[in-house]
C-alpha cells in the first residue's frame, strides 16, 4: 500500500506538473483525488490493514492528498500567471505614440513678464492701481510739471479728443501718480502698469499704443538710496541675482533728481556688443525723485514727505527677456506665436 | 551733438592718450551727458596716402585710361589704373592703397584693370567724402576731347571723324593738336597747340588735357573749348565729366598720411543731450561738463575785435522787436569790405568733424560760433534790408518767402520772421530768405544773433516741414546772454579770417532781460533727498566749479541753466558730480504698507486663469478701431454703440475711435489667425471698451472677450467655456436666454446669459454675413461677457456640504410638447416642481419625427433623486415624478410620452 501511494506520488506530480491547462489540472484532481479517484481507491484497501498500520497509512494518505492538492494549486497558479503574462503581452502599446494631451492655453507674453514684476512689487509691499486711459491733459501733462508748450503736447505726438486740448490718450503711465497721491491715504507703494498711447507709425520697434508700468512710493525720510536700493532688487529678480546695474543722471520733468537705470550687458558683460550697440550697458528704466512742485501740487506738504517714481516699458521688457524681434508680433496675436511662451 | 576729442583740448585739457574714448564715454555718461557711440575717423579712411605722379602713360588695350607710376613714400614706386584724365606727370595725389578703407565705405584691394596690374586706387573728392566746399582749388574743369566725340546721328556727325589739326569746326573754332603741357602752378596748364601749318600756344584752366589729345581751340577767344563753349551735350563727350582725381595743393609730401592731412587725426564724441539742456549743444557747453568732471580747469577765451572799419552800425541799421514775446534779445554786428572765400583748412576741419559741411567763409564762421558757442547766427547781405531796417515780427497773412533752400514757403500769422520795412527777409531761428542771401558780390553783412522762443520756433519749423540745426537749437530755448558772445567771437573771427572789416559798434535791443535765478543752499535738504552725508563744501565746490555764483547761502544760477529753479535742482547737480553711483543703496525706512491684489485683481486673475485652463490664448489688441467696423458686425445706424470717442488727429481712420465694443477687435484677431491658416484658433482677452461720458472722459469697463472657430467648435462648446467661467468664480447657475435681437450674432444660436437677475453677457455663433464681411468662410464663436458683471456674481467662499451617506435614486422621463418650448424652461421647471428629494435634472435627449406630431418634440429628462437621511425608496421617486409631470402638463402642456 506504501508503494501504491508512492506509485501514486509519483505518477500525479508529474502528471501535474505536464498539465497545459486549468482544465486539465481539475481532471487531474478528479482522476487523483475525487470520490472515484485513484487516492479512494487506494485507501479503500486500508480495511485490510492492522490497528498498527492503520494510522500511519493514514497519515501518510493525508499527506499524500495535501502534497497532490498543493501541487495542483502551485501548477494553477503557474498556469493563471502565464495566462495573465501572455494577455498583458498581447496588450502592449507602442509608448512612444504621442499622449492624448489637454489644450492649454496660453497667457500673453508680455503679460507673462508683466505678472512677474506685479509679484516682485507685491512682495515689496506695493499694491497695484489702475487708471483711466482717456485722461485730461492736466493729469497726463500740466500736473507732471510738463509745461504749456512742451513738445510732447504737440498734436503731432499726442492724441487728442477735444480741439481745445483736453482730453486726451494718456501717453504716459504717469499720471497715475497724480490720482495715487490725491487719492490714497500716506504713504503710498503703488505700481500702475497699463496702456498709453503715442502718435507712432507701426514698425518693429513703434506702436501707437504700447504699455507702461509706473511706480512710485510716498512716504516720510524716502530719499534716492530707497530708489536705487529697491530698483536693484527688482532689476536682479528680473535678470537674475548678481546683476551689474548703474544710475546716470537723466531728465524727466516730474522728478528731479532723475536718473537712468543700465544693467551691463548680459551678453558681452559689459565689453560692448551687438546687443548693446557697443555700449556695455542696457538702458531698463527711468527714475527720480518726485519733483517737490508735483508733491506740492498735490497737496503734500514736500518738507514732511518725499518719494521715488519709475516708469519702464513694458514691451521692450518683454522683447528682451523672450528675444522677440519685432514689436508687431506681440499685437498681431497669431496662435503660433502666443502657444510659444 | 557730435563733439571733437581734437577741438575739446582747445577748452580743457583732455588728451586721447591721458583719456581714452571708452573711460570718456563712461565719465561723462554717469556725470549726464550720454555718449552715444565715439568714432575713431581714422578708421574710416586707412591707407590712403599722397602720392607724387612719376610717369603716366596711356593703357595698351583702352582709349581712356591710364597708368600711373607714382612714388608713395615706398622704396618702389607703385603702378596704378586710373580712368581720370586731369592728372600729370609731378601732380600730389591721394592714393588709396591695397587694403584701402574709404569714408565711403568701400575698401580698395590690388587688382588688374583690362590686364594690368593695379595697386590701387586714385581718389576724388567724393571718394574722401568731401566737396569743393572743402578744397574750392579740386574744382574740375574739363576740356572737350575730339577723340572722345560720339556724335547723337552717327550718320550726321557734327565733327568729321577725319578731322585734322588745323580744320575748322565752326566759326573761329579749329582741330588742335596738344603737342605739350605743362602745370604752370594754381591750375593753369600752358599748352603748346599743333594747328597744321601753324602753332599756337595758350594757357587753359582744363585738367584733362595730355599731349596727343587733339582738342577744339577758340582761336578768337584763345582758348581751348570745354562741352560749353562746343554748345555740346554731355553724351557727345561721355568722359568730359568735371569730375577726377583731388590735386592736391598743400605743403606735402609722398608718403603723408591723407587721413591726417584732412584732420581725420580725431575722434568724434556723439552726445544724447536731454531737452533740459541745450547749454551742451555746443563745445564750451560740454567742454565745461567735460572739465568738471575730469576736475580740470575750463579755458574760455574773450573775443578781441579791431572793428577797423570805422563807421558805425548805429548810423547804418536800426532793429525793432515788435513782438518781444517771441524775441527777447537781438544784437547784430556789421561787416563791410566782404571778401568771399574758403575758409582755412582748421576751420573746415572743425566743422566737418562736427558733421556739418564748410560752405565758405562767412557762413563757415556762423556755423563755427554756432558749433562753439551754441548759439545759431545769421548773416544777411545788408545791401538787400530795404531802408536799413530790421523788424522782428510775426508775418502778415498772405506773406510768402523763398528761403535759402530755394523753396518757396507761404507764412502764418504765427511764424515770426525777420523782415525789412517792406517783405520778410528770412523766418526767424529757421532759415534766411534767398532775397538776402550772402553771394560772391556782396559787400555788406549784418550779424543777427537773437533769441527766439523755442516753442514758436518749433511750431514754425514743424510746419513749414524744416528742422533746421539753427531751429532744433532755438526750439529748446537757448540762453539770451549767450547771443552777444557770439556776435563778437563771429567778428573776431572775421578778422582772424581776413573775410571783412568789422564795423564799429553793436546794436543790442534786449526787452526779456531776465535777473539771475536765485536759489538758497540748504545742504540738509540736498543730503535728505539723496539720502547721502555729502559735505557742504563738496557742493559748494561743483557748484562753483559748474558757473554758479554763491554769496553766503545765496546761489546764483549761471543764465545758461535756465534749467536750474528749485533746490532738487541743485541736488541734481551736486548728485551729478558727486556720483549717482555713489549715492548709497539703502532702505531708509520700513516696509509700512501691506501691498497685495485687490478682489478685483484677484477675480481678473482667476478669469484668466480659467480661460486658459479652458485651452483659451491670450489676445492684446488695439482699444482704437476703424468706424466701418461698426458696419461689419452690423449695428444698425442709430445704435447708441455707434456714438464712440473719436480722436481728432489720429494715425489713420484704422484706429480712429475708440471701440465701444470689443467685438471687432476679437473678430479681427481671429481673421487673422484664419487668414494664416491657423487650423483653430480659441483666445480671450480681458480689454477695455470706452464710453462717452458727460464730462468728456470714458467710462472704461472691462469685458472678457471669447472668440474661436475650428472643427471642435460649436455654440455648446462654447456655452461650457462660458458655464465653466461662472463656475470658477463660484457663481449661482446661470440662466441662458434665446437672443434674437443681437445684429453680429445668428439669429438663432445667440443667448444672453444671466446670473440671477444680472445680464453677464453674450454669447453666440457669429452671424455668417458678418463673417462673410471679414472674408471668413468658417463658423466664428464669441462671447461678451462684462468683468464687472463677473465680479458682481462672484459666489462667496464656498460651504462644505456633507457627502452623501444614502444612495440616489434616478429615472428617466420623456415628455412630449410644443417644439418651440425652450428646454431650459422645462428643465427649471422640473427643478422647480419636484420637490425636496430631487437634485439634479439633466435633459438628455431631443427628438422630433417619426411618431411625434408636426409641431411637437419629445425631451427626455435623467432625474436623479436623494435623501439625506434615508435611502429612497419607489413610491419616493413616483411622487417626485408626479409632481414634476404634473407641473409639466400644467405649465407647458407636456405630456408623458
Amino acid at each position: 500500500m506504501k508503494e501504491a501511494m508512492q506509485r501514486l506520488r509519483e505518477a500525479s506530480i508529474q502528471a501535474i506538473l505536464a498539465s497545459e491547462s486549468p482544465d486539465a489540472l481539475e481532471n487531474l484532481r478528479v482522476k487523483f483525488l475525487g470520490k472515484k479517484g485513484e487516492l479512494t481507491a487506494i485507501l479503500r484497501q486500508m480495511g485490510k490493514l492492522s490497528a498498527e498500520e492503520r494510522p500511519i497509512m493514514g497519515q501518510l494518505a493525508n499527506q499524500l492528498r495535501s502534497d497532490i492538492e498543493a501541487a495542483i494549486d502551485k501548477r494553477r497558479g503557474e498556469l493563471s500567471e502565464a495566462l495573465l503574462e501572455r494577455k498583458l503581452e498581447q496588450e502592449a502599446l507602442d509608448v512612444t505614440l504621442p499622449g492624448e494631451k489637454p489644450h492649454l492655453g496660453h497667457k500673453h507674453p508680455m503679460y507673462n513678464v508683466l505678472d512677474q514684476i506685479k509679484e516682485i512689487f507685491i512682495g515689496m509691499g506695493f499694491e497695484i492701481v489702475d487708471g483711466p486711459e482717456v485722461e485730461l491733459a492736466d493729469y497726463n501733462f500740466t500736473k507732471l510739471n510738463i509745461e504749456e508748450g512742451h513738445p510732447s503736447r504737440e498734436w503731432t505726438d499726442t492724441f487728442y479728443f477735444t480741439e481745445d486740448s483736453r482730453v486726451l490718450l494718456r501717453t504716459q503711465t504717469s499720471p497715475m501718480q497724480i490720482h495715487a497721491m490725491e487719492a490714497k491715504e500716506l504713504p503710498i507703494r503703488m505700481i500702475a502698469p497699463g496702456r498709453v498711447y503715442r502718435k507712432d507709425e507701426v514698425d518693429a520697434t513703434h506702436s501707437p499704443m504700447f504699455h507702461q508700468i509706473e511706480g512710485m512710493v510716498i512716504d516720510k525720510g524716502v530719499t534716492m538710496a530707497d530708489l536705487k536700493a529697491t530698483l536693484n532688487l527688482v532689476v536682479e529678480k528680473i535678470y537674475g541675482e548678481g546683476t551689474v546695474t548703474r544710475f546716470r543722471p537723466h531728465h524727466f520733468p516730474f522728478t528731479e533728481p532723475s536718473c537712468e537705470m543700465d544693467i551691463q550687458c548680459h551678453k558681452c558683460g559689459g565689453k560692448g556688443c551687438p546687443t548693446c550697440k557697443g555700449e556695455g550697458w542696457i538702458e531698463v528704466l527711468g527714475a527720480g525723485m518726485v519733483h517737490p512742485k508735483v508733491l506740492a501740487g498735490c497737496g503734500i506738504d514736500p518738507d514732511v514727505y518725499s518719494g521715488w517714481a519709475f516708469g519702464m516699458g513694458l514691451e521692450r521688457l518683454a522683447m528682451g527677456e523672450y528675444k522677440i524681434t519685432d514689436l508687431r508680433l506681440i499685437f498681431e496675436n497669431d496662435v503660433r506665436f502666443l502657444e510659444q511662451f | 551733438m557730435k563733439l571733437s576729442r581734437k577741438w575739446l583740448n582747445e577748452f580743457v585739457d583732455l588728451p586721447l592718450e591721458q583719456v581714452d574714448d571708452k573711460a570718456f564715454a563712461e565719465a561723462m555718461t554717469v556725470s549726464g551727458s550720454k555718449v552715444e557711440v565715439t568714432e575713431n575717423l581714422s578708421e574710416s579712411m586707412q591707407n590712403v596716402k599722397v602720392g607724387r605722379i612719376l610717369s603716366l602713360e596711356k593703357h595698351p588695350d583702352s582709349d581712356h585710361m591710364f597708368i600711373a607710376r607714382l612714388d608713395v613714400g615706398a622704396a618702389q614706386p607703385v603702378q596704378i589704373v586710373t580712368g581720370a584724365w586731369n592728372v600729370h606727370p609731378g601732380d600730389l595725389v591721394p592714393v588709396a592703397l591695397d587694403g584701402a578703407r574709404l569714408p565711403t565705405g568701400a575698401t580698395i584691394r590690388r587688382g588688374s584693370l583690362r590686364g594690368v596690374e593695379s595697386e590701387g586706387m586714385l581718389c576724388s573728392l567724393k571718394e574722401l567724402e568731401l566737396s569743393v566746399h572743402d578744397y574750392a582749388y579740386g574744382e574740375i574743369t574739363a576740356a572737350a576731347i575730339l577723340g572722345d566725340y560720339h556724335p547723337i546721328d552717327p550718320d550726321k556727325p557734327s565733327i568729321s571723324p577725319e578731322i585734322q589739326p588745323g580744320d575748322k569746326i565752326f566759326g573761329k573754332v579749329v582741330a588742335a593738336e596738344l603737342r605739350h603741357v605743362e602745370c604752370v602752378g594754381d591750375q593753369r596748364f600752358r599748352c603748346e597747340l599743333g594747328l597744321g601749318d601753324t602753332a599756337a600756344e595758350t594757357f587753359s584752366v582744363c585738367q584733362n588735357l595730355h599731349p596727343g589729345d587733339l582738342v577744339a581751340y577758340d582761336t578768337l577767344a584763345d582758348r581751348i573749348c570745354t562741352l560749353a563753349d562746343l554748345h555740346a551735350e554731355q553724351r557727345e563727350f561721355p568722359h568730359c565729366i568735371e569730375d577726377g582725381i583731388f590735386v592736391l595743393q598743400e605743403d606735402v609730401r609722398p608718403g603723408d598720411d591723407m587721413s591726417a592731412l584732412l584732420g581725420r587725426d580725431d575722434h568724434v564724441v556723439e552726445f544724447e543731450i536731454t531737452p533740459n539742456r541745450p547749454d551742451c549743444l555746443c563745445m564750451i557747453g560740454l567742454a565745461r561738463e567735460a572739465a568738471v568732471t575730469f576736475g580740470k580747469e575750463l579755458r574760455l577765451h574773450e573775443p578781441v575785435i579791431r572793428a577797423a572799419a570805422g563807421g558805425d552800425i548805429r548810423n547804418e541799421a536800426r532793429i525793432v522787436i515788435e513782438d518781444p514775446q517771441l524775441c527777447p534779445r537781438y544784437v547784430a554786428r556789421m561787416v563791410k569790405n566782404v571778401r568771399i572765400a574758403p575758409s582755412p583748412a582748421w576751420m573746415r576741419e572743425r566743422i566737418r568733424n562736427a558733421g556739418m559741411r564748410p560752405i565758405n567763409n562767412l557762413v563757415d564762421i556762423t556755423n563755427y560760433v554756432m558749433l562753439e558757442y551754441g548759439q545759431p547766427m545769421h548773416a544777411f547781405d545788408f545791401s538787400c534790408v530795404k531802408d536799413g531796417e530790421i523788424r522782428v515780427r510775426c508775418a502778415r497773412e498772405g506773406e510768402s518767402i523763398r528761403t535759402l533752400d530755394g523753396t518757396q514757403r507761404e507764412l502764418t500769422p504765427s511764424m515770426l520772421c525777420i523782415c525789412d520795412t517792406e517783405k520778410p527777409v528770412g523766418v526767424a531761428g529757421v532759415m534766411g530768405g534767398e532775397n538776402s542771401e550772402i553771394v560772391g558780390d556782396t559787400a555788406m553783412v549784418l550779424f543777427e544773433s537773437a533769441n527766439f522762443d523755442g516753442t514758436s520756433i518749433r511750431r514754425t519749423a514743424t510746419a513749414l516741414g524744416m528742422r533746421t540745426d539753427a531751429s532744433s537749437r532755438f526750439e529748446k530755448g537757448l540762453d539770451p546772454e549767450n547771443a552777444y558772445r557770439a556776435v563778437q567771437r563771429a567778428c573776431e573771427l572775421v578778422e582772424l579770417l581776413g573775410a571783412g572789416e568789422v564795423v564799429e559798434g553793436v546794436i543790442d535791443v534786449y526787452p526779456g532781460r531776465k535777473e539771475a535765478t536765485s536759489l538758497q543752499l540748504e545742504p540738509e535738504k540736498i543730503n535728505a533727498l539723496l539720502g547721502t552725508d555729502i559735505d557742504v563744501s563738496v557742493m559748494r565746490k561743483i557748484l562753483l566749479d559748474l558757473g554758479f555764483t554763491l554769496e553766503g547761502d545765496t546761489v546764483y544760477v549761471p543764465s545758461w541753466r535756465g534749467d536750474v529753479e528749485h533746490y532738487s535742482d541743485l541736488a541734481e547737480e551736486v548728485a551729478r558730480f558727486y556720483g549717482y553711483n555713489e549715492i548709497p543703496i539703502r532702505f531708509t525706512g520700513a516696509i509700512n504698507t501691506c501691498g497685495g491684489f485687490t478682489p478685483e485683481q484677484q477675480c481678473e486673475r482667476l478669469v484668466g486663469q480659467t480661460c486658459r485652463s479652458l485651452g483659451l490664448d491670450e489676445i492684446i489688441t488695439y482699444s482704437f478701431i476703424s468706424p466701418t467696423y461698426y458696419d461689419k458686425i452690423r449695428l444698425p445706424a442709430d445704435s447708441p454703440l455707434r456714438d464712440s470717442l473719436r480722436i481728432l488727429n489720429p494715425l489713420g481712420e484704422d484706429t480712429s475711435i475708440m471701440r465701444t465694443t470689443i467685438l471687432p477687435s476679437m473678430l479681427e484677431i481671429l481673421t487673422r489667425n484664419y487668414n494664416y491658416r491657423n487650423k483653430q484658433a480659441a483666445l480671450y482677452e480681458i480689454g477695455r471698451i470706452y464710453r462717452k461720458r458727460e464730462d468728456g472722459l470714458a467710462d472704461e469697463p472691462r469685458i472678457v472677450s471669447l472668440g474661436a472657430y475650428g472643427p471642435d467648435m460649436s455654440f455648446f462648446v462654447l456655452k461650457g467655456w462660458v458655464e465653466a467661467l461662472l463656475e470658477s468664480l463660484d457663481a449661482a447657475r446661470p440662466r441662458f436666454v434665446q437672443e434674437r435681437e443681437n445684429p453680429s450674432y445668428h439669429p438663432g444660436r445667440c443667448a444672453r446669459v444671466y446670473v440671477g437677475d444680472c445680464l453677464v453677457g453674450v454669447l453666440g455663433q457669429i452671424d455668417p454675413r458678418v463673417a462673410e464681411h471679414y472674408g471668413v468662410d468658417t463658423e466664428l464663436y464669441c462671447a461678451e461677457l462684462s468683468f464687472e458683471a463677473l465680479l458682481s456674481v462672484r459666489g462667496a467662499l464656498p460651504v462644505y456640504q456633507p457627502l452623501p451617506r444614502f444612495p440616489a435614486v434616478s429615472r428617466d422621463i420623456a415628455v412630449v410638447c410644443g417644439a418651440g418650448i425652450p428646454v431650459g424652461e422645462l428643465s427649471e421647471c422640473i427643478r422647480q416642481s419636484g420637490g425636496p428629494y430631487l437634485t439634479d435634472c439633466v435633459p438628455f435627449d431631443v427628438y422630433t419625427g417619426h411618431h411625434i406630431a408636426e409641431g411637437m418634440k419629445s425631451v427626455a429628462f435623467s432625474l436623479t433623486m436623494r435623501a439625506e437621511d434615508q435611502t429612497l425608496t419607489d413610491e419616493h421617486a413616483e411622487e417626485t415624478l408626479r409632481k414634476v409631470l404634473a407641473a409639466l402638463e400644467e405649465q407647458f402642456g407636456a405630456v408623458m410620452r
